[in-house]
């Protein structure tokens, strides 16, 4: 019996965000535990659909917990959402981050009501993305999330707020215009919007060349990644976004791109995929290495944490064009450990600027006496971040490493993988040195009884530290999952 | 035999008598609010004889004037719904004219007989004196606020359609001498016949097709005959610019779509050569419209030069129409879908322009700051159509760009799709610079700003449909599906 589990993740969280919208007058607690509970449900049903999910060899290459109605029949567009081992972990990541992302946003002042309405929008959408096995769908979704976002860096931002918001606005809207033309492309060639669909046959084209068609898709992804030289927007929206926003884009948006260049670019068009991976390579090791470098100088904390997104994203970019199944497993299994690992910083960020109201490194130093709660679970997170084994940092890279090193896919592959490795040396260097520099050494007075994370804070870092933890000692649990997502995109090219 | 063909005319006849009768109440009555009523009533009446004759077969009136099909059926509604919807909006706007509050709204539903018979129109004639009619009605209302600006924009108006009127008229003409005929199936069976293998080798043709095109131009708002639009939308009362700006270009563009569609249809060569034509003008018209869009500061020439633009979209669904090889249900509706969406669209960003402005008398962007805490529905109303402009879901707007960029993609016209994509980013910029000042910017004043119900009820009535058609287009696009298609000929 399908319970249309999926439609019930996507939309939950607009259940909620109607009620808030129409609850006259709604007090401050109304708002955040309506918000609470609806983050909360979509969690649930996301963790139901994982136990439930059909883990059996028989299923690999299947879409599970399918739904199919037609939508616009005039254009073969079909309301069609289903999950596989490539989407599933994603689409829990998004529903515990949303969770997250409402508890440590509890002790907002300034329009809650509007604030958690965009909050839940921004989840719906994200949500969405993963869930769509239709292109039009998929569209559909990828477009709706711009506009809680920009709302959300621009009235609850801070810094250049105005400034982001519409960097942000543009820059993706950009990437989507070129992505739009690639999918009316497709469906011009193929007839047909069914992701499943596509995955299947091979495409040939007398319409655009096929390169032109994988440019047009891959674009979009590229910017969202971010790819090098795609990736300007990124530090200006994180550093300037609110921290729930900050988190939600770090940890799930940008794996909107990493999913969609897997679903689209790889599953669709494989041997052009193959034919551009040397130059995706490079790139990718561009990114790690630039962003690395890049974040060594940041002196605002925010700004930091964002460019080490940059470069973490990097190592997702050389494990998906590295095109074999094992490096393939790890790009997704990164993806995931990024959102929580990054997420868990900005929320640290986030708790820091609170209580200090600075996020300047210059004018931090020994925290660890004021703020020991903070500093104990901001240096877990840049620990999982450098990769420390027993952390989901460390399984995630050394399975993309090991994967990207054994690729036969591009010859010289292992060189790349080498110069990937020593971004994690970089990031070691940096994230050291800023736990160093903003906790360890002497206390400053004027932090002398700031607080410490308090009981909402602590369970939701905590929280996320578990997540960390448990996929760091036991990846198998989401490896199981990914793999058999994977395992038929890399039968696709061959490997 | 005539007369049993004034039925085929019958919601241009009940318009007429109600328009008449408005004129004739306003003159024994003190109390002017009944005039709308009844104007209203009487576009209903029309509406109702249109959706009663929608199923009805092909048949041709009047000597092959007037035509009563499904397309004509369809902009009828488009032409009635827009009537009913700035009527409504007007209540309150029309104590800014001095004096002949009734004439107004008799002049408004004759220029919308005049766009309905336009429409159906079959003939050469026919069409141009329905469009002089709905025209010279249009000039009148342009001006009708009788200040300096509103007066500039009704001589602009006049003097530059005058001559679009001409140069229509000499392009018809050529036309004539060539074929002998004015009615376009009697065009049909001449053109498809003509013994010449292109456009150009046939000189009197080609002039006679740019000569439409650049009549007919004007009207849509194409470049490069869109110099007029800024000043006549700035300066005409907002009611009449949202008129203008949504039924003046529907019926426009579907007598553009059933001339080129009908009469120069066949052969091969020559809709593809005209098709080339529009795809051209398109790519300029759009990229013109929103480049020039992002330095204005009045929100009525913003949405001016963001018609223009729109316009430009249309034509991309036009061009799409002409390179067809063998029609196609996607390709052909993909135009009257468009005009669908952007008709409710442009109409609910206009009403809601035209309450804020009721209370504020001002159209600069910059005094709309902080609407969003003056008056949350309205701001709330006003954003949604303009994320519609702009084509982002969940609204009309993004499934009318995809549906449109479809037909024009399954008909080889990838470069004019890319093109108007990343016109549509461009676009994103100004609209959301008035969102934004909504939202973002402290208010000049606290005072709410409140609307009439009737201003309420369009303007509710067209964001709900905006949301409705954004979410389950389905039945929407079966009807423009149906509407269209006798263009596959």
């Amino acid at each position: 019996m399908n319970l249309n589990l999926l439609s019930w993740v996507i939309f939950l969280p607009v259940i909620g965000l109607i009620v808030i919208a129409l609850w006259p007058k709604p007090s401050q607690k109304a708002v955040k535990w309506t918000a609470l509970i609806a983050a909360l449900a979509a969690f649930a049903v996301s963790l139901a659909i994982c136990f439930t999910f059909d883990r059996s060899g028989s299923a690999i290459g299947h879409m599970q917990f399918e739904e199919k109605i037609p939508w616009i029949p005039a254009i073969n567009a079909n309301y069609h959402l289903g999950v596989d081992g490539l989407s599933l972990p994603l689409v829990i990541l998004m529903t515990f981050l949303g969770v997250i992302s409402v508890l440590i946003s509890w002790k907002i002042q300034l329009k809650p009501k509007q604030y958690f309405i965009w909050i839940l929008l921004l989840e719906s959408s994200i949500l969405g993305v993963f869930c769509s096995l239709d292109l039009i769908l998929f569209f559909l979704f990828w477009e709706l999330e711009l506009i809680p976002m920009f709302f959300l860096i621009f009235i609850w931002g801070s810094g250049r707020k105005e400034y982001a918001a519409y960097k942000y606005l543009l820059y993706t809207l950009v990437g989507s215009a070129f992505m739009l033309a690639g999918i009316l492309s497709t469906y011009f060639i193929t007839h047909t919007f069914d992701m499943t669909a596509l995955a299947g046959i091979s495409i040939t084209s007398s319409f655009i060349p096929l390169s032109a068609l994988f440019f047009l898709l891959i674009v979009g992804f590229a910017i969202k990644l971010p790819v090098f030289p795609l990736h300007t927007w990124l530090p200006d929206a994180h550093t300037n976004a609110p921290t729930a926003a900050s988190v939600i884009l770090a940890g799930a948006l940008l794996k909107m791109g990493g999913y969609g260049m897997i679903r689209l670019c790889v599953s669709m068009l494989p041997q052009v995929a193959v034919q551009y991976a040397p130059y995706m390579e490079v790139l990718a090791v561009i990114g790690v290495i630039y962003g690395a470098a890049c974040t060594m100088r940041q002196t605002d904390l925010k700004r930091l944490i964002a460019y080490s997104s940059v470069s973490h994203m990097g190592y997702v970019l050389m494990g998906i064009f590295a095109l074999n199944q094992v490096s393939l497993a790890g790009a997704s299994l990164q993806m995931f450990s990024h959102g929580v690992i990054t997420g868990l910083l900005f929320a640290m960020v986030g708790l820091v600027y609170d209580k200090t109201h600075t996020r300047d490194l210059n004018n931090l130093s020994g925290l660890a006496r004021q703020m020991p709660v903070i500093v104990v679970v901001f240096s877990i997170a840049g620990l999982a971040s450098l990769g420390l084994p027993g952390t989901a940092g460390f399984a995630a890279e050394f399975i993309t490493f090991a994967g990207s090193y054994s690729s036969t896919v591009i010859p010289g592959m292992q060189i790349f993988t080498l110069l990937a490795v020593f971004g994690v040396v970089l990031t070691a260097g940096y994230m050291l040195w800023m736990l160093q520099r903003v906790f360890y050494g002497y206390p400053l007075d004027k932090y002398n009884g700031v607080g410490d994370a308090d009981k909402v804070d602590m369970i939701a870092i905590f929280a996320v530290v578990a997540v960390i933890m448990l996929v760091g000692i036991y990846p198998a649990v989401l490896t199981n999952i990914i793999n058999m997502g994977v395992t038929p995109i890399a039968k696709l090219i061959g490997m | 035999m005539l007369t049993e063909q004034l039925r085929y005319i019958a919601p241009e006849l009940s318009l007429l008598c109600f328009a008449l009768a408005v004129i004739l109440v306003d003159l024994f009555v003190k109390q002017k609010k009944v005039l709308p009523v009844i104007a209203v009533v009487g576009a209903l009446v029309a509406a109702v004889f249109t959706i009663i004759m929608f199923g009805s077969p092909t048949s041709e009136a009047f000597y092959k004037m007037i035509t009563v099909d499904q397309f004509g059926m369809f902009f009828k509604l488009l032409i009635l719904a827009a009537v009913i919807l700035v009527i409504l909006a007007s209540n309150k706007y029309v104590l800014n004219f001095a004096n002949f509050q009734g004439e107004y709204y008799a002049i408004l539903m004759l220029s919308a007989i005049g766009l309905m018979l336009l429409v159906s129109s079959i003939n050469f004639i026919s069409i141009f004196v329905s469009l002089e009619l709905s025209s010279i009605s249009l000039y009148a209302l342009v001006s009708f606020l009788k200040n300096k600006s509103s007066s500039e924009a009704g001589l602009k108006y006049l003097i530059l359609g005058a001559v679009a009127s001409a140069i229509l008229l000499y392009g018809m003409a050529f036309i004539f001498g060539l074929t002998g005929n004015t009615c376009l199936t009697c065009i049909a069976e001449y053109t498809k016949d003509m013994p010449v293998a292109n456009l150009v080798a046939s000189p009197v043709l080609l002039i006679g097709l740019v000569l439409i095109i650049a009549g007919f131009g004007f009207k849509i708002a194409s470049f490069p005959f869109q110099m007029w639009v800024p000043d006549v939308y700035e300066g005409a009362p907002t009611t009449i610019t949202a008129y203008l700006s949504v039924a003046s270009k529907a019926a426009g563009f579907a007598v553009v779509a059933r001339i080129l569609m009908t009469a120069f249809g066949m052969p091969v060569w020559l809709h593809t050569d005209w098709g080339v034509i529009i795809a051209v003008l398109a790519a300029l018209t759009m990229t013109v419209g929103n480049i020039v869009a992002i330095w204005q500061t009045n929100v009525k020439r913003l949405l001016g030069y963001s018609s223009i633009a729109q316009a430009g979209y249309l034509m991309v669904g036009l061009a799409a129409m002409g390179m067809a090889a063998k029609p196609d249900a996607v390709t052909s509706s993909g135009l009257l879908f468009f005009l669908l969406s952007y008709t409710l669209t442009n109409l609910g960003a206009f009403i809601a322009i035209i309450a804020i402005s009721n209370k504020i008398n001002s159209d600069n962007i910059d005094d709309y700051a902080g609407m969003a805490k003056r008056s949350p529905l309205l701001a709330v109303a006003l954003t949604l159509c303009l994320v519609s402009l702009t084509g982002l879901p969940p609204t009309a707007g993004l499934i009318a760009k995809i549906y449109i960029f479809t037909g024009a993609v399954n008909q080889g016209l990838l470069w004019l799709v890319i093109i108007a994509v990343i016109n549509s980013v461009i676009s994103a910029f100004y609209y959301f610079k008035v969102v934004k000042a909504m939202w973002m910017t402290e208010p000049k004043s606290e005072e709410k700003v409140t609307a009439s119900w009737p201003e309420w009820l369009a303007l509710a009535f067209c964001c709900v449909l905006v949301v409705v058609i954004g979410v389950v287009p389905g039945i929407f696009i079966n009807f423009t599906q149906a509407a269209s298609k006798m263009l596959g000929i």
